[in-house]
């Protein structure tokens, strides 16, 4: 069976990785199988996981009373869910709904913090990996609210 | 073509442009063909001279549509180059815009063109091909859609990507159905704001770029939508490493005359009906974001 290391190593998010940085990552992983409709996490909850799809689609909700759920975003295959573990008190903002059969590789948050904390290395390589997204994510929600295609 | 630019916009041949009849000025007149309501506020219209042949265009050109009584707009051409009439599709944002959404079969418009530059569809063979549209940018590239399309083996992979509002916003629903059906062709739709009821993707038309699969060093990128959206998709095409030279925009101002000669569309040093509404993007890099132009 293949290891978690070498599967991390396939990904984008993990291109550039060292040996021993994508060991010390994949130590902190376990695969996950999600059915269409069930869900990653709910909003709230503790975060202490983020994952990162290999097959599928997952969902970004919020829910309002009486309403049906918002879907903020999107996200597919070699995306990354969930930022909310990096940031202090780890609790979920939104809910995340696999769309379809979703395979996702979770890496446990309290266990790569302590090794990020114990090598600052393998902390800043993972700075350099989720910074671009988060920032592109805000550029993208910027857009959204824009309402670009809405009658001026 | 231009010299030393392997890729460029271009112009209709001499014989064909409305610039260079006897008056550039005077309206012909069309009848209202068929009419098809797209969405709440945007209807499709065909339009064939009630005299006369149906000048010829190419994929990007736009025409002025006449109100009588109202006044002159111009829209995109977005059909096939090979089908009987003009085709537009015009979202009532305005009263001239409007008052053409809400002609019936039958009526009667006034019509110049084409003008403008179009579409490298010609020149960009050989290459991979994005087309990135915004919301009712889809129409004025479908013509390129549809010649990219009826010369398939002559292109790379082809990618159409498609954002809009949300989904009962969806431009051309049908078609896109069609298109997705198609084998070498990948398309992706995406809105900015949907409930759980939309099984498809949320979020803004550049980041469905991250996800196609092209060559950066060998693609053509054909971007028309709202200026926003095609500032972030320019960014997004150059993060993923395709040059400036390879990305063209479809422009939009206030055109008036359409030949050049009022100034209404100046655009830094060009004139949007012009030198435009089709421009390669390091043509114009340097005044895109400037916010007085």
């Amino acid at each position: 069976m293949e290891g978690l290391d070498h599967i991390l190593a396939e990904q984008p998010f993990f291109a550039g990785f060292s040996a021993e940085h994508s060991q010390l990552v994949a130590g902190c992983a376990r695969n996950h199988r999600y059915d269409a409709g069930e869900y990653l996490f709910r909003e709230g909850g503790p975060a202490n996981e983020f994952f990162l799809i290999r097959h599928g689609q997952v969902a970004l909700e919020l829910v309002s009373p009486g309403q049906k759920p918002i879907v903020i975003a999107t996200l597919s295959e070699g995306e990354i869910v969930g930022a909310s573990w990096l940031v202090a008190p780890y609790r979920w903002m939104f809910d995340a709904r696999a769309v379809a059969l979703t395979r996702a590789i979770g890496i446990d948050a309290a266990c790569l913090r302590g090794k990020c904390e114990a090598d600052h290395h393998l902390g800043y390589e993972m700075m350099k990996r989720f910074l671009p997204i988060l920032v592109k994510r805000l550029h993208a929600t910027r857009l959204q609210i824009l309402d670009v295609y809405g009658k001026r | 073509m231009r010299p030393g630019c392997r890729f460029s916009t271009s112009t209709a041949s001499a014989d064909l442009t409305a610039a260079q009849q006897p008056d550039p000025f005077l309206p012909r007149l069309y009848r209202v063909g068929r009419v098809r309501r797209e969405l709440v506020d945007t209807t499709t219209l065909e339009l064939a001279p009630l005299d006369g042949s149906r000048p010829t265009f190419e994929p990007g050109q736009f025409n002025m549509l006449y109100a009588f009584g109202v006044g002159e707009v111009a829209i995109s051409i977005s059909g096939a180059a090979d089908a009987n009439s003009f085709i537009h599709t015009v979202r009532d944002v305005g009263a001239v815009s409007g008052a053409i959404a809400k002609l019936k079969a039958g009526a009667t418009i006034g019509l110049r063109g084409p003008f403008g530059t179009s579409w490298p569809v010609v020149s960009a063979q050989g290459a991979d091909v994005l087309l990135v549209a915004g919301g009712l940018g889809l129409a004025p590239l479908r013509p390129a859609i549809y010649h990219v399309l009826a010369n398939r083996p002559r292109y790379g992979r082809v990618a159409i990507l498609f954002g809009s509002r949300q989904p009962k916003d969806l431009l051309y629903r049908r078609e896109l159905q069609q298109w997705r059906q198609r084998l070498d062709v990948d398309i992706e739709i995406t809105v900015d704001h949907a409930d759980a009821n939309w099984q498809g993707n949320v979020g803004v038309v550049p980041a469905l770029i991250r996800r196609a699969t092209f060559d950066p060093r060998d693609t053509i990128a054909l971007v028309c939508g709202p200026e926003v959206m095609m500032r972030f998709t320019v960014s997004t095409l150059r993060d993923a490493g395709v040059s400036t030279d390879r990305i063209y925009l479809a422009m939009e101002r206030n055109m008036k005359c359409a030949v050049g000669l009022c100034g209404h569309c100046q655009f830094g040093p060009t004139f949007v009906c012009k030198d435009g509404p089709v421009m390669r993007f390091d043509k114009i890099a340097e005044i895109f974001a400037v916010r007085e132009i």
